[in-house]
């Protein structure tokens, strides 16, 4: 067994050598067979998809995530990479050059990727989330002309609902389109766009109609589009490896070709999206949850205080047995909200609600709580659990504030 | 010879990244409940032959390569490692399945090959240099000599031109060392003849759907009864913590009277 300790993986030794020598952590399939298992219900195939989106994580992002965060850099060349294996359109379909899988798997995916970065996975999963309404709601020229340039990643897409005065209440958007011959004029301000001025292609809900969610239309504007500008860079706690800006539209001019599905149906596809956009969160959720636990169980068996490891205290013991629990129980209900969306039920937005709600705020505390195992170490940046913890914060935020998800899960018990 | 067909060598071992124990019987590693993947150096030796096959494809004074067919010798799993294979870009894959508990040691891993080579007649064969598991690294000079075929052990480079002849570097002490044979060949992979590609996501799908051969060693002939006796495995001692000494005398004392190495 010798050549295991002297080489490793023929893939990563490049990067395992130049990397430090004490911060160096390598996975160490702890979780394998004990009630961390991420495998556990999948299919032989899902788990390979896994396994393949793992090694992809531990290699290509994992020893760089603290890097970008602190450096506040995107890796549009992991992006790329990760697109050539199909990471770009993972739920596009076949036909349309996407990878066609479920969102059942897509969840796996990110959740494994998310534990090599989980800012970059939220941003490619945004970006999966645009490709799929353009492959939903989009013709067959927008198809063409946009989905070529995404599924690769050699361009980059932004999804704009939010505005300064339209957050939990965004159907009260107020950004206004209006048609001019063959073209629509867009004025108006997206907030807190992730990915905005740097990404290409921004998927942008606007205003044709009265108020309420049936006056909203959805439209594909392009950087270049004259009229579109772009806020300061924000200064965020995380999520630092992706850009965050406001998309200005002023007298911004977009071809009528660009407007997707029909005038009012704006509000809905917005919404569809997030259906979906919610279960990528929560598994980006999952997967920075795993990571901390993962590494935590390795520090409370080495860490010693009192003549004792960290892992022979009571607390310790039950601290890691009610983090396991709710990570396993945050990742039930983000596959059967994806199995429900799957299947087309009409049930899925309400899961996919709940799985939003629970998973992001369980997996949160566990990173939380990780952190507070690790003391004082985890308050420091040469540690990877207070990125994790403040990576995933901005979970319980975006896609639809937690308190949006009461509401939703809410209307749907009243309604009956 | 105008064309290539190419056999390379698959064998599942514990994933690289994993602690290994010494099973409780101190007969073996243990196995059970422990990640496994394909053998790094395999890997490599996969992927080496998909890259002869890209080169061909762009340049067409190289060899064509017809085929390549990924084997793997061992309990019902090492499927999985062939269905990986399969996902890199090999065509089809032969399982010659061996039970787990059965000790299966290079000379009957290079009697399996030698058998299966004979039946399918590929005139290039690619091993990793060996596996991180026992670490043997015999099975592919064994296959060479059974098969009277030329060895390029340890390749850091790999060139086939058009009419099967082969030049083969290999890292030595004072640099590298060229080698020229000519097909069939045994080529055996070290670690930097080239970065092994992921297998993406939809060649993982459709690798469900290209052929998986089943064969026993019985049906391929080949007895492999185990020739070597496993007496005991255990761990390496562990590691004592040192001591200082407060003086040069001291220090000459243990070296002299304790260490016994003055």
């Amino acid at each position: 067994m010798l050549s295991r300790q002297l080489l490793g993986s023929a893939r990563n030794l490049t990067q395992r050598v130049s990397r430090h020598p004490v911060l160096f952590v390598t996975r160490n399939f702890a979780s394998q067979n004990t009630p961390l298992d991420p495998t556990v219900g999948l299919t032989e195939e899902q788990v390979e998809l896994q396994t393949m989106a793992q090694d992809f994580a531990d290699n290509e992002m994992a020893p760089y995530m603290q890097e970008w965060d602190n450096k506040h850099h995107l890796p549009i060349d992991v992006l790329r990479k990760g697109a050539e294996l199909g990471f770009g359109g993972l739920y596009v379909r076949e036909e349309q050059g996407g990878t066609g899988l479920s969102r059942l798997d897509t969840s796996v995916i990110f959740e494994a990727l998310a534990t090599g970065c989980t800012s970059t996975t939220a941003y490619i999963s945004i970006h999966n989330m645009c490709a799929w309404i353009i492959d939903q709601f989009g013709n067959n020229a927008q198809r063409q002309k946009y989905l070529s340039q995404l599924i690769p990643m050699d361009q980059l897409a932004s999804y704009c609902l939010t505005e300064p005065g339209a957050g939990s209440d965004a159907s009260s958007l107020t950004t206004t389109a209006v048609k001019k011959g063959d073209q629509y004029i867009l004025n108006g301000t997206k907030a807190f766009i992730s990915g905005g001025g740097n990404s290409d292609v921004y998927i942008i809900m606007a205003r044709t109609g009265g108020p309420g969610p049936k006056g909203i239309s959805c439209f594909i504007v392009e950087k270049d589009f004259p009229g579109i500008s772009f806020g300061k860079q924000e200064d965020k706690l995380g999520w630092n490896s992706q850009p965050t800006a406001s998309v200005i539209l002023e007298d911004c001019e977009v071809p009528a070709s660009n407007l997707v599905g029909k005038e009012g149906e704006g509000f809905k596809i917005a919404m569809k999206g997030l259906d979906g956009g919610r279960i990528n969160i929560a598994s980006c959720s999952l997967g920075a949850a795993q990571a901390s636990l993962e590494t935590t169980i390795d520090y409370v068996q080495v860490r010693k205080q009192f003549n004792h490891t960290l892992g022979e205290f009571q607390n310790t013991q039950f601290r890691l047995a009610e983090m396991a629990t709710y990570l396993n129980s945050s990742r039930l209900m983000v596959r059967q909200a994806a199995q429900l969306l799957d299947g087309g039920s009409s049930l899925a937005t309400s899961y996919c609600a709940m799985a939003k709600l629970y998973a992001t705020d369980r997996c949160f505390n566990i990173t939380n709580d990780c952190l507070q195992l690790h003391g004082g170490y985890g308050y420091l940046k040469d540690y990877k659990i207070q990125q994790f913890m403040r990576d995933s914060r901005v979970h319980q935020i975006l896609e639809g504030t937690n308190e949006i998800m009461r509401v939703i899960v809410s209307r749907n018990l009243l309604k009956a | 010879m105008s064309s290539l067909r190419v056999l390379v060598g698959c064998k599942r071992v514990i994933d690289y990244a994993v602690k290994i124990r010494v099973n409780a019987a101190q007969t073996a590693v243990e196995t059970a409940g422990v990640k496994h993947s394909m053998n790094p150096f395999d890997e490599i030796a996969v992927e080496e032959a998909v890259r002869l096959r890209e080169r061909a494809t762009k340049d067409s004074k190289l060899p064509k390569v017809d085929e390549i067919i990924a084997v793997s010798c061992g309990p019902t799993k090492a499927q999985e490692t062939l269905r990986t294979a399969l996902a890199m870009g090999a065509d089809r894959a032969i399982h010659v399945e061996v039970d787990d508990k059965v000790a299966l040691q290079p000379l009957a891993v290079a009697k399996l090959f030698q058998a299966v080579v004979q039946k399918e007649n590929p005139n290039l064969v690619i091993l990793g240099k060996q596996a991180i598991d026992d670490d043997a690294g015999q099975t592919g000079q064994m296959l060479a000599g059974l098969l009277n075929w030329p060895q390029t052990t340890f390749a850091s480079e790999v060139g086939v031109a058009q009419d099967g002849a082969m030049q083969v570097s290999r890292e030595i002490d004072g640099g590298l060392e060229t080698l020229s044979t000519k097909v069939p060949a045994v080529v055996t992979t070290d670690l930097r003849l080239n970065e092994p590609r992921y297998a993406s996501l939809p060649n993982i799908m459709k690798a469900k759907k290209k052929p998986l051969a089943k064969m026993t060693p019985e049906q391929l002939g080949v007895d492999i009864t185990p020739r070597l006796e496993t007496l005991k495995v255990i761990d390496p001692p562990k590691r004592q913590g040192g001591k200082k000494v407060e003086s040069v005398d001291e220090l000459i004392d243990k070296l002299k009277n304790e260490a016994g190495v003055l």
